[in-house]
């Protein structure tokens, strides 16, 4: 095995076009792995597996583009190093025409901005959010790893300067019909709706659109927004902007489950608005009462159908979670086709939420999941790369996505984790979740099918079955055209359902206890 | 007030101060009889200050030749010795409103070209542009083009100048950017520009044939004359906003083979430094690598105020000279706006749309962007007695931007 | 005070894009208007130089 890299000085580019790169390279024949990453002190770390380390590495500044390369010989290394200016070649126009260097440039091109997203390594974010800030705009942070105590004093300032700060970590906000993030195409209308969790949201503005109701706005807060520490700053802050909407007439908050000191701030805000509110506490043990006013939900579905009744398109929601007959039968004919080693589920998703929230219906079915994210300690995988008994896995997690594409951008994690559950003689089914919309992977499906394929003659082979089921979040509205995404799954006989709570309830009825007997 | 609202302001009057430079050749003169401090045995360079021992080679042949052709020693080894008891002064140019290409050596008979800046009065000087001396050679057939200049060329242009009355060089400049020079190192158009008028000036002073045919060759065959012209420009442009409070804008880049030092306009007289750094670029025949010096001259005061490096993207026909491909140079030419307050409004380059060239350097963008001043430059051997030996591209060090910015915190921020 | 939201709300959004230009792309894609800076990590990451350019820039 062969390996060598190249140091180029002060070439910056952004991690998302990176991972083109990389995967540009990594599918050259004879190349084994590849690394495309700017030197930053942690990115260094990933490149521990190449055998490259030297004096000019370590010298590397974070403005510095690294390329690491790992080959069956000398001369393919040698051979893609020398041309990996090709690599950079962007597939369409790579000039903008309409860009700026810096935020001071932005902010004095363009004084009528609003709003500023930032995308950046979290280290820098909150310097860039309070400039923004200082500036009058609000702020969309989809960075992660930004400090508490920086998002904490963010918040601050923004209460302060009446304005809105979404995240950090916030992958989704839709804004009177536009989409920052990652966020699907739906229906204008009178549902408004705050989030803790990207996905979370995409999957309820996406099934009120389902339902032929539509959203005003749906505001992301960011994942620790709901921390004791940060004392739900920006939840409470949307609550007074919906509040106050005239487009709003029932406000959604979809969040985890919060601690008691945040849930009792929660309940004395909520009971104060004139609004009616539905609130789902994913997998919340107990639900408080609610009234009138007020509903306490534990799914995102229970959440949309509480949601309807509130406004006057209150029209029959499209997901009941019940099974219908149709689909018991179903259950009944994939089980039948197993052989006798058969009997887990593995869930490989991109979502976290979606994740979490599957976790909690099969555990209610009493079904108890392994995750690298579970519900509760003693369900944590030792090692997030090998399942166990009845697995889920949030392939979105930090483990998985340091240095990679996230599962929801590039399908190449979830591909190579499909094909070891499927090699696994005890796996009956294997389970996906699909998210279309703005920014998402153009083909998410189209990725991962022959994977799919491939699993199943796996199983075949040895005279076994697998069963796919998969949920697919989105709207035929969404860029990705979500009848044939659905179409190719179905034809490569993947069970689908377009609520991520059904398809759980339906995979819970698949692997419950009494087909054991 | 917020200091980044008076850094804003400042920067503001600086960047419209020098876009409004309006540089008018108006005399040639013995350096002693027209430049501030300019005293007998005393030798102006370029770049920020330095002392005999610690110049380099180049600088150092060129100084012996100046003291040479003052006749102030008979040979090469007196001239090194009363150089090193320190019996000839030696001062930056900077210092003396003057700027001179490579070693940029004035002293006090050479003739300057003495430049006006019509729209504020101040007045800057540079010495001829010549191929040899200024890199150091001082043979006896070097320092003979420094002598017609003294004797013949700038005596007779002098009156054919004052025949003229003056002449303006913003439309020369604003002409040879549309003609593809940009003005540092590619004066094909400027000098022929000049030469034009300068020829009817010739024709009109009532002259003896025997001055004006040689110095029209001069001048119609010197492909860089212009240089020092544009250089005044420079010097007469950026000295205008200088020494303005609060300014985070760059008035001089300026090397002296040893190291390269910036001044800032809110920062007085300071110079922040760093070693000079090596240039790429390409070898005249029987000159490699290893024979090079480091970067060297004053003739950054052209990058300074927007020409040179900023400007290539419009000067394709520099590449021959300096390497590169036309897309680095546009490259470049796009990258300098992301450090700059302004586009220059007559400044303009055909090759992209007309675009304004970029000029005023922040520091503060420099320090943020991690972008450093490109500039195109002519290169010296590292030892004396050597011609002109190649051109490349080569970055301002980022450590004088930093230091600047430490010194600009310290002077300003808490006041 | 919910002023200044009702106009966040009301209004198209003007967005100035700080990184991931797919972003950028997908609010152009939807006709917003949207500024790309195309940022890199400021002063390459030297601290005391960023403290500073927090003061002055």
């Amino acid at each position: 095995m062969a390996s060598g890299f190249i140091v180029k000085r002060n070439q910056y580019y952004d991690s998302v076009f990176l991972m083109g790169v990389n995967s540009r390279l990594s599918s050259i024949d004879g190349v084994r792995k590849t690394a495309v990453l700017m030197a930053s002190e942690k990115n260094k770390e990933l490149l521990q597996g190449f055998d490259i380390a030297c004096p000019e590495l370590d010298a590397a500044q974070p403005n510095d583009l690294v390329v690491a390369v790992m080959a069956e010989t000398d001369q393919i290394v040698e051979d893609v190093l020398a041309n990996v200016d090709h690599a950079f070649i962007a597939p369409e126009g790579k000039e903008r025409r309409n860009s700026v260097p810096t935020l001071e440039d932005a902010l004095a091109q363009q004084p009528q901005a609003n709003i500023v997203s930032i995308s950046i390594p979290g280290e820098y974010a909150a310097r860039e959010a309070h400039k923004a800030l200082d500036a009058g705009l609000h702020a969309f942070i989809f960075s992660s790893n930004v400090s508490l105590e920086d998002e904490l004093a963010l918040k601050q300032k923004a209460v302060e300067n009446n304005l809105l700060v979404m995240g950090p970590d916030c992958g989704t906000s839709l804004i009177g019909g536009t989409g920052l993030g990652f966020t699907n195409v739906v229906r204008q209308g009178s549902i408004g709706a705050i989030g803790a969790s990207g996905t979370g949201l995409q999957e309820f503005t996406s099934q009120i659109h389902h339902a032929g109701s539509g959203i005003s706005h749906a505001i992301g807060i960011g994942t620790n927004d709901v921390s004791d520490k940060i004392g739900g700053l920006t939840a409470f802050t949307t609550l007074i902007a919906l509040e106050a909407n005239q487009a709003t007439e029932v406000i959604a908050f979809v969040s985890k489950p919060v601690g008691p000191k945040m849930l009792e701030k929660f309940e004395n805000k909520f009971k104060a608005c004139k609004k009616p509110i539905v609130c789902c506490f994913l997998g919340a043990k107990e639900l408080p009462p609610g009234h009138t006013n007020l509903v306490y939900t534990r799914t995102i579905d229970d959440a949309v159908i509480a949601a309807l009744k509130y406004t006057d398109q209150n029209t029959l929601p499209v997901s009941v979670l019940s099974l219908t007959l149709e689909e018991k039968d179903r259950i009944e004919q994939e089980k039948g086709k197993w052989d006798k080693k058969q009997k887990y589920l593995r869930g490989i998703f991109a979502g976290g939420t979606f994740c979490y929230q599957s976790q909690q219906i099969l555990k209610d079915e009493g079904i108890a999941v392994y995750s690298d994210s579970p519900l509760a300690p003693e369900y944590k995988l030792a090692d997030p790369e090998n399942s166990f008994s009845h697995s889920i896995v949030d392939m979105g997690s930090e483990y998985f996505t340091v240095g990679k594409p996230h599962p929801m951008i590039d399908g190449f994690l979830r591909k190579q984790r499909i094909k070891t559950e499927s090699l696994d003689p005890q796996v009956a089914v294997i389970f996906l979740d699909f998210i279309l919309g703005y920014n998402a992977s153009p083909d998410p499906v189209g990725e991962l099918i022959d994977a799919i394929e491939q699993a199943k003659r796996n199983a075949h082979a040895r005279n076994a079955h697998l069963t796919f089921v998969a949920s697919v979040c989105g709207t035929e509205l969404d860029p990705q055209d979500m009848d044939l995404q659905i179409q190719l799954l179905e034809d490569q006989g993947v069970i689908v359902f377009t609520s991520n709570a059904k398809a759980a309830r339906f995979c819970a009825n698949l692997v419950s206890k009494e087909r054991d007997q | 007030m917020d200091i980044k609202r008076k850094i804003e302001i400042a920067n503001e009057d600086t960047t419209n101060r020098l876009i409004q430079g309006d540089p008018v050749l108006v005399d040639i003169a013995p350096a002693g009889e027209v430049i501030p401090g300019l005293e007998d045995r005393m030798v102006l360079h370029a770049g920020p200050p330095i002392e005999w021992d610690r110049m380099c080679g180049a600088m150092q042949g060129a100084v012996i030749g100046m003291v040479l052709y003052e006749e102030w020693a008979n040979t090469a080894e007196e001239a090194r010795k009363l150089l090193e008891n320190g019996d000839i002064k030696l001062a930056p140019n900077h210092h003396h409103q003057a700027v001179g290409p490579m070693a940029g050596t004035i002293t006090v008979s050479a003739p300057v070209w003495v430049v006006e800046n019509k729209a504020f009065g101040n007045r800057a000087f540079t010495r001829q542009v010549e191929g040899r001396q200024q890199f150091g050679d001082y043979s006896d057939e070097a320092l003979d083009g420094l002598r017609k200049w003294r004797d013949v060329w700038a005596p007779t242009l002098t009156i054919a100048l004052e025949k003229l009355g003056g002449l303006e060089l913003k439309p020369i400049i604003i002409q040879a950017l549309q003609m593809g020079d940009e003005v540092h190192n590619r004066h094909h158009a400027a000098s022929s520009l000049f030469a034009n008028k300068m020829a009817v000036g010739l024709a009109l002073a009532d002259l003896p044939k025997d001055a004006v045919l040689p110095t029209l060759y001069y001048i119609t065959n010197h492909h860089l004359i212009f240089l020092g012209l544009a250089m005044a420009s420079g010097k007469a442009i950026s000295d205008a906003a200088h020494g303005i409070e609060y300014s985070t804008i760059v008035t001089a880049m300026a090397r002296n083979g040893t190291e390269f030092g910036i001044r800032v306009s809110g920062l007085e007289d300071m110079w922040f430094t760093a070693p000079a750094p090596k240039i790429k670029g390409l070898f005249l025949t029987g000159y490699n690598d290893d024979d090079a010096g480091l970067d060297m001259g004053d003739s950054a005061i052209t990058e300074t105020v927007g020409w040179g490096g900023f400007v290539i993207g419009g000067a394709p026909g520099i590449l021959s000279l300096v390497g590169g491909t036309p897309d680095e140079a546009i490259a470049y030419t796009r990258e300098m706006r992301k450090i700059t307050t302004a586009v220059h409004p007559t400044y303009l380059m055909p090759a992209l749309g007309f675009v304004g060239a970029s000029m005023g350097i922040d520091i503060r963008k420099v320090v943020q962007t991690n972008i450093s001043p490109i500039i195109d430059t002519g290169m010296a051997h590292k030892d004396p007695g050597h011609p002109i030996i190649g051109a490349g591209l080569v970055r301002a060090p980022m450590d004088c931007f930093k230091q600047a910015l430490i010194a600009f915190g310290n002077k300003y921020n808490g006041r | 005070m919910s002023e200044n939201f009702e106009e966040l709300l009301s209004n198209p959004l003007v967005v100035i894009n700080l990184g991931l230009i797919k972003f950028s792309e997908s609010l152009e894609k939807q006709s917003v208007e949207v500024l790309q800076v195309d940022w890199s990590p400021p002063a390459d990451g030297d601290q005391e130089m960023i403290d500073l350019l927090d003061a002055l820039l």
